[in-house]
């Protein structure tokens, strides 16, 4: 093992600086998928990487090469990670492992307890209308998954505006976009650093299903309206436990089609969504795309090239045999 | 006037609460295979509510008509009333609001607005075709 060992655990850093950028600036389908990989790829290999620095510390402990048949002195000898690095590893890989354990048990129940509740929902189309004054519309997921919309949003919008809304909670239900989130949340959960990223993703999904949305309209202006003034009128219903969601999803996205005065506080998301409709669809960028995913393939392979080099070095001293 | 607004909002953040304990309790007959006394739904809820702040919601939730009760010893027990989709999907959408990844699991046509973006966005609606689409 040598230095690159530790670059999986300093891309998540650039991964968290270049998230934001990445999803104003990639096609949202692209943005999705490159943005959840990378987060999944990036905890995996910055775990794997903590897991090897500890495991370094572990077979310098004599009775360990004892069981494990392996020369003390060879383990010793040819590694470059100090004992302190190899017990902070651990402990980080501790810390890690039972958050991201912890956000899987929370993030499957909720899950569950979102399929069974959208297996529950009255009728048996995709699309449930209830009867509430407070204007809301979401998507449940599920199998299948099914997409609720209250009289409050119904009677808020213009009929163009509703084929906006459904075709947008159409697309997430039929695009399975909660396993983008779920998967990003997962990985930043395992490493905090990609959390910026995770956040990227919540909100390249959205923009995924305005995108689409756009295209079965074939009016992004409309697309644009539709999202202004349900949002307009969301806010304007008595108030409900949204502002967790504000937060969660961030401030992504900066407009470049407002004022001044505007950008000094970042714009939540939601005029990013209709800003970014306001303006003609993105270029694929494939250079962007190509160096993002080489930059993350680097990671999992420099994570994969130190397994096999720890790999070697025990079996090498195991070759030597205990000392 | 201010000691009005604010007591007024004192009185909103109430009922809205009172509204979540009945959503809770509903939620609780709900999921429950048969009738429920108030102790056991005190104790479904878990969260050491006083056994007459429960009496209370379930008469409550009962004089709107969404619970059914009959007589069970001393003691009143309560189901819901048969499922009519609006009341279904209501408690549904409250229910959802206890979870703690209910945000996590829901795809939002739209998030909450800061009063940045509400102001943002009323600008962008009130803009001349053409004019925001520029930048």
């Amino acid at each position: 093992m040598h230095l690159t060992v530790y670059l999986p655990l300093v891309l998540p850093l650039l991964a968290a600086v270049a998230a934001r950028p990445l999803a104003e600036r990639l096609p949202p389908s692209v943005a999705t998928w490159l943005l959840a990989a990378s987060a999944v790829v990036l905890a995996l290999a910055s775990s794997a990487v903590l897991g090897l620095l500890a495991l370094t510390a572990l077979v310098r402990i004599p009775w360990v090469d004892a069981v494990g048949e392996i020369s003390g002195r060879v383990t010793s000898h040819n590694d470059p990670a100090s004992v302190p690095v190899a017990i902070a590893a651990g402990a980080l890989l501790t810390v890690a492992a039972t958050a991201a354990a912890r956000a899987l048990w929370r993030q499957a129940t909720a899950l569950i307890a979102a399929g069974r509740q959208a297996r529950r929902l009255p009728g048996a189309g995709q699309v449930v209308v209830t009867d509430d004054e407070a204007a809301d519309a979401y998507t449940l997921p599920g199998l299948p998954c099914r997409i609720v919309v209250t009289t409050g949003m119904i009677r808020a919008l213009s009929e163009p505006e509703r084929q906006v809304l459904l075709a947008h909670e159409r697309a997430h239900a039929s695009g399975l976009h909660y396993l983008f989130t779920t998967a990003a949340r997962l990985a930043a959960a395992a490493n905090p650093l990609l959390r910026p990223v995770a956040t990227a993703t919540g909100y390249t999904v959205e923009r995924w299903a305005d995108e689409h949305a756009a295209a079965v309209t074939g009016d992004r202006r409309l697309a644009a309206r539709a999202i202004a003034r349900a949002a307009l009128a969301t806010t304007a219903a008595p108030p409900r436990p949204a502002s967790r969601a504000a937060s969660a999803l961030g401030a992504v996205g900066a407009l470049g089609a407002v004022s001044g005065q505007a950008r000094m506080r970042r714009p939540g998301p939601v005029p990013c969504r209709v800003a970014a409709l306001l303006r003609p669809p993105l270029p694929p960028r494939l250079l962007l795309l190509a160096v993002a995913v080489l930059l993350v393939a680097v990671a999992g392979a420099s994570a994969l090239e130190a397994a096999l080099d720890f790999h070697a070095l025990l079996e090498y001293a195991q070759a030597v045999g205990p000392s | 006037m201010r000691g009005k607004a604010s007591q007024a909002r004192d009185d909103a953040a109430g009922r809205r609460a009172a509204g979540e304990l009945e959503a809770a309790v509903l939620a609780v007959l709900q999921a429950a295979a048969s009738p429920l006394s108030p102790g056991e739904v005190r104790d479904s809820l878990g969260d050491h509510l006083a056994y007459t702040t429960v009496v209370t919601i379930l008469s409550r939730l009962h004089a709107k008509g969404m619970l059914d009760r009959s007589k069970a010893g001393r003691t009143y027990v309560y189901v819901p009333v048969a499922d009519e989709p609006g009341l279904a999907a209501r408690r549904l959408a409250r229910m959802l609001d206890a979870e703690p990844d209910r945000e996590a699991v829901l795809a939002r046509f739209v998030s909450g607005l800061s009063p940045t973006d509400e102001e943002l966005l009323r600008r962008m609606l009130a803009e001349p075709p053409g004019a925001t689409g520029a930048g």
